[in-house]
């Protein structure tokens, strides 16, 4: 087997586990009604790792993602108060998510500087203008929420496909299609494979991290969206440390932290098993939520020292 | 402000450039501009009174309220010495903060406790250090595991004594927090004293100087006879138990642990004062005095956009905006690209 | 192959200059490169060839000269710009992204929009098109990584050329390929040249200069030796032409020591290697001696003074220092042990440019004190300054960060910090590379003066007169091997450059 695919496989096998082990411990829990219901709770989280992931995989890293997601939250909600129809305020802030992402992109290549700080002045640019916007839960009443909120495709079982779940998995695809099936997915896997050498290669460095970021920023815009319809309320505060939630499903979803390696497809398992955590120590009522950070931890240890050794057998394979 | 800088440099050449060129002048600026528009917002900003035996004041406020995130920001100076960057710094004081009540509800003494919460941050530092020390993780991934797991460590430390109720009473504690002695807050003569202690440590052993050689070149290093690996493992431990430090604190403050919610983002607060202190992230220097600084400027924010009657969150932009002029006035090409609208708009 | 009279040159490089800040790299360059050619370019490292190739596919600026292409003036701004003119270039560590598959790879490139949609049916054709002009037969859907490095190197060429590439850069293509793979690569290369490209090859394997070059240009210190049919110019004039001054100039006037002057043994290696580095050799260096490391790039120089500090790992072999087995040793043992080290590399492995000149020469001393004992700031100022004065480095104050002094000062602050370690054993790779003549004596004479204070010196250099006027004794390299030792009044650049060019051996 392509050892790429390794970390591919480790994740679709823990997430496997995880199921069967819940399976195990407590009746109805391999069905599809719990997966139904673990597609739409975490919908928002999948949603921004699949940005970050596209991030990450050019050796980048965004952390302003829960700050938009707030932010894009609290602006839905009070250009509902104003009376915009719902769909017109996400088409709003989706535009701009991609225009700050493409700013966050442009300043990192131009000025040359880590996207870590940049990202971070990001998180709190963004966060402080959720402040301006309002400083409390403001509700979003419409119909169209309520239509949202009822909408589902039975699932064979007894479990449903809501409406988070549907956009999530449709900007599942348009993501695998923009990694796998264009020159530019092509060129985001160059730049964090070997920055220099997709330089020589005739890679447009400047253009394809503006994309880059961009993309990020469209989807924790399109995760912002999706957390205010679920919520059905925009607050100031929502998704504090989230970008650490999306960093991790895109980890436990085999994607180096380094550039380069990865699959769009995976973060949807990784985010699946965060979500698995939770469900699972939930069901269990007694533990404590600790053990939902704790397992996190050791999972994303288990992955980042994997693919340490990965990526020097890599290095081995590779060029001198 | 960038713009005018560029100017500057052209009209008067000689003097203005040099000063523009001291590293520290611009962190000291900014400080004092912060400090003098607070200064006109609130007349009595400068005010210093005695009260119950203590100094009180706007000004000691700052001084008081800076030291947890100064002293997580030295550790992490000396961790962007050696290229590295330390995420977990939170989740350290997190993890602190809950060894500490576990700790006084067992009933131990003074001196066990505090030996404990530093033990516990040592730990933790030697942990990072050891995934990027001897396994070769990159820092901000390395770190990533602690960041995002040592909040849950914290909340299961506060199961072992099975309590629902974290909060206590601990007059030790409470002397660190609130006390004072001849006058100064206790928590400002113990920061002096670590300061120090750090500077002494840094400064008048050669350990400064190998770790700024390991951050400016590591491969030149090991070649002239430093083990780099030592040097960073060693980094990563300092900033364990400076932030241990700022973990006491902070829960004295409290008189609880909240592993959840306690120092969030006090890990970016410190990588900026570290910044703002002419640190920069591509190691090989550390300006402890200057990273102090870089502290009491973020804190210096803060207060001065609370008593302007803004709502606190407001900061968090300001901070941005600061961050943004930082790195562009450390980029080359913005710089050029600056110059260059500049040249061009009297011609 | 007939440069006069056949057809009209593809590329003019004319009177080429660059300068970057402290050194110059190249001045007034010429070179021709006609189509159907294949043209070897040859020179030391930092003899100008890489940046002249930079220069002419537009990765670096020029300061002097002009570029003609088919005769017209051409004025590159990047490599982009050149390949669109059929300049493509292939780099010395290949670049290809080895995690990605080799369809993927050669897919890379300008593209025509930002979101163009790959169809990767139509992808692999052309990925077996391209690589069919190269008669190789892969699995394209393989990670480039997994494969061999001569078929990366390959395939870093199918990416280079398109349709209309007329010319071929290639930054040393062979050094990691074994005899077979470069068979291949030529025959390659050969079927490019009959169908009209002219095809540039750097490379400091002289067989194969031969083997596969109608032309050769020897570069040095940034200026152009000569250009020539290669088969007009013999292997020795070559290797004379590459570290040697012409012929009749003044032979060195230092007397040799003879053998039986030689002090203590200092440093005795035994059979140690490192298996496809450098083969096993037997090593001895003595008190009061200085022993010069001849060889041409690549011959494995800079390998064995790194296994004798132990910066390579040797996986066999024995190494004894002051009659004291020392193992397996770290370059921290032998700090502690005596032996200092000057690398090559002055950018990458010598200096801490940001740090003070006191700081750097301060930093092995210090090592070898511990973290704990600090040398007070009076007394690293003094020793700092002692150096400064002892070597004449130019510079205004100790306290100048290292980056802003010329290459020249920045050798001496490594020298500086090597001697202020106390050490008994000197190695020294490539003392004076990239440095101006005054400074370069000044260095010869320390070494000298070093060497009659009874510290044990090893020279590596790839300046033959260097070597000829500092050594006692000198250890020849050919083919990452130890191939012989010359002392005394046999240390000759004649002897040498036969030992060096194999006629002992009986090649060519």
């Amino acid at each position: 087997m392509n050892k790429k695919y390794l970390p591919l496989a480790a994740t679709i096998a823990v997430f496997v586990a995880l199921f069967v082990t819940g399976g195990a411990m407590y009746n109805n829990f391999l069905s599809t009604l719990v997966l139904g219901n673990i597609l739409a709770d975490n919908a928002f989280i999948i949603i921004a790792a699949i940005g970050a992931t596209f991030v990450i995989l050019s050796g980048g890293i965004d952390l302003s993602i829960g700050s938009m997601i707030g932010l894009v939250g609290v602006c839905m909600a009070v250009l509902d108060r104003m009376g915009w129809h719902p769909l017109a305020a996400a088409a709003l802030m989706i535009c701009f998510g991609i225009l700050y992402g493409a700013l966050q992109g442009f300043i990192i290549d131009f000025c040359d500087i880590q996207p870590f700080i940049v990202t971070l002045a990001g998180l709190f640019l963004l966060r402080g203008l959720c402040f301006m916007v309002t400083l409390e839960s403001v509700p979003i009443r419409h119909d169209f929420v309520d239509l949202y909120a009822s909408a589902k495709i039975p699932l064979p079982g007894r479990g449903v496909l809501r409406s988070s779940a549907i956009v999530m998995l449709a900007s599942l695809a348009l993501a695998i299609f923009i990694a796998h099936f264009t020159r530019f997915g092509n060129s985001v896997y160059a730049i964090g494979g070997d920055k220099e050498s997709a330089r020589l290669m005739g890679v447009n460095i400047r253009r394809t991290t503006v994309g880059i970021y961009a993309i990020g920023g469209f989807y924790s815009a399109l995760a912002g969206v999706v957390y205010a319809l679920y919520t059905s309320s925009g607050y100031p505060l929502a998704g504090s440390t989230l970008e650490l939630s999306a960093i991790a499903a895109v980890v436990l979803g085999g994607t180096l932290l380094t550039g380069g390696v990865g699959m769009v497809a995976g973060t949807l398992f990784g985010g699946m098993i965060l979500g698995l955590i939770s469900t699972l120590i939930i069901f269990h009522g007694s533990l404590n939520s600790a053990w939902i950070l704790i397992s996190s931890g050791v999972l994303l240890f288990a992955f980042i020292v994997l693919h340490r050794f990965l990526v020097s057998s890599f290095d081995l394979r590779g060029t001198s | 402000m960038a713009s005018t800088d560029s100017t500057a440099e052209h009209s008067a050449p000689g003097r203005v450039k040099a000063i523009a060129q001291s590293r520290a002048i611009w962190p000291l600026l900014a400080l004092a501009l912060i400090l003098i528009v607070a200064g006109f917002i609130s007349p009595n900003f400068y005010e210093i009174r005695i009260v119950e035996g203590r100094l009180f004041g706007n000004l000691i406020d700052i001084l008081y309220r800076a030291v947890p995130t100064a002293l997580v920001a030295l550790g992490m100076a000396v961790v962007i010495g050696t290229r590295g960057i330390d995420l977990s710094v939170g989740s350290i004081i997190a993890i602190v903060g809950a060894v500490i009540v576990w700790r006084i509800k067992m009933g131990d003494p003074h001196v066990t406790i505090l030996f404990t919460a530093l033990a516990a941050g040592i730990l933790c530092g030697m942990w990072n250090g050891f995934l990027v020390a001897a396994l070769g993780i990159q820092p901000i991934i390395a770190t990533l595991i602690l960041m995002v797991s040592g909040r849950g460590i914290g909340m299961l430390i506060n199961l072992l004594y099975g309590g629902t109720d974290p909060s206590f009473e601990s007059a030790f504690l409470q002397g660190l927090s609130t006390g004072s002695i001849w006058l100064i807050p206790t928590r400002l003569v113990l920061a002096a004293g670590i300061f120090l202690a750090l500077w002494l440590l840094i400064r008048r052993t050669a350990l400064g100087l190998f770790v700024e050689s390991v951050g400016g070149n590591a491969a030149a290093s090991n070649l002239a006879g430093v083990n780099a690996r030592v040097i960073v493992f060693v980094a990563y431990v300092l900033c364990g138990l400076l932030s241990a430090w700022a973990g006491i604190i902070m829960t004295a403050d409290t008189h609880t642990s909240d592993p959840v919610s306690v120092a969030l983002y006090i890990e970016l607060d410190a990588i900026l004062a570290v910044v703002i202190g002419g640190g920069s992230l591509a190691g090989g220097r550390i300006y402890l005095g200057m990273t102090v600084i870089g502290a009491l400027v973020i804190q210096a924010l803060t207060t001065a956009t609370l008593i302007s009657g803004l709502p606190p969150e407001y900061n968090l932009i300001i901070k941005a905006l600061v961050v943004l002029s930082v790195l562009f006035l450390q980029s080359a090409n913005a710089r050029n690209a600056i110059r260059g609208l500049v040249s061009r708009k009297p011609s | 192959m007939n440069a006069s009279a056949g057809p009209a040159a593809r590329v003019e490089m004319h009177a080429i200059g660059k300068s970057f800040p402290g050194v110059r790299a190249l001045s007034g360059v010429d070179l021709t490169l006609y189509p159907g050619e294949i043209h070897a370019l040859l020179g030391e490292n930092g003899a100008g060839k890489s940046t002249l190739i930079k220069i002419l596919t537009g990765a670096l600026d020029r300061d002097a000269g002009e570029i003609r292409l088919d005769g017209e003036p051409v004025d590159f701004r990047s490599t982009g710009e050149a390949q669109t003119s059929g300049i493509s270039t292939v780099y010395q560590e290949v670049n290809l992204i080895p995690a990605m598959s080799v369809t993927k790879n050669l897919a890379l490139g300008p593209s025509d929009g930002a979101f163009g949609i790959i169809s990767w049916r139509k992808a692999r054709a052309a990925a077996r098109q391209k690589l069919a002009r190269l008669n190789l037969d892969i699995d394209i859907e393989q990670p480039v990584g997994t494969f061999s490095v001569a078929v990366q190197q390959l395939v870093a060429i199918a990416h280079a050329l398109d349709d209309d590439t007329s010319v071929l850069v290639l930054d040393e293509p062979t050094a990691s390929l074994d005899a077979q793979e470069t068979a291949t690569l030529f025959s390659i290369l050969r079927d490019l040249k009959s169908r009209g490209m002219a095809i540039v090859f750097i490379t400091h394997f002289l067989d194969q200069v031969y083997e596969i070059s109608d032309r050769i240009s020897v570069l040095r210190n940034g200026g152009l030796v000569g250009t020539g049919l290669a088969s007009d110019i013999s292997r020795q004039e070559l290797i004379s032409m590459m570290i040697g001054r012409e012929l009749g100039e003044v032979e060195a006037t230092f007397a040799h020591k003879a053998s039986e002057e030689k002090g203590t043994e200092k440093l005795v290696a035994r059979g140690i290697g490192r298996k496809r580095t450098l083969e096993p050799f037997d090593l001895t260096l003595h008190a009061g001696e200085v022993v010069g490391l001849a060889g041409l790039l690549g011959s494995g120089r800079t390998e064995l003074t790194k296994l004798v500090l132990g910066a390579i790992r040797a996986d066999s072999g024995t190494l004894e220092v002051g009659g004291k087995d020392v193992g397996r040793n770290t370059p921290r043992q032998s700090l502690e042990s005596g032996i200092a080290f000057c690398p090559e590399d002055r950018k990458a492995e010598g200096l801490v440019g940001d740090l003070s000149i006191r700081e750097n020469i301060m930093l092995s001393m210090q090592a070898k004190n511990g973290w704990l004992r600090r040398v007070p700031r009076k007394q690293q100022e003094r020793l700092a300054s002692e150096m400064i004065d002892a070597l004449a480095i130019a510079t205004p104050d100790a306290e100048k960060p290292v980056r802003q002094l010329s290459g020249g000062n920045q050798q001496k602050v490594v020298l500086a910090r090597a001697l202020a370690s106390k050490p008994e054993i000197l190695l020294l790779d490539e003392p004076t590379r990239g440095i101006d003549v005054g400074a370069h004596a000044e260095i010869i004479m320390l070494i000298r003066r070093l060497c009659e204070d009874g510290m044990a010196l090893l020279v590596a250099s790839s300046e033959l007169d260097e070597i000829v006027a500092a050594s006692d004794r000198v250890a020849v390299m050919r083919d990452r091997r130890k191939i012989g030792e010359i002392a005394g009044e046999d240390i000759k650049r004649d002897n040498i450059i036969r030992m060096i060019a194999g006629e002992d051996g009986g090649q060519h």
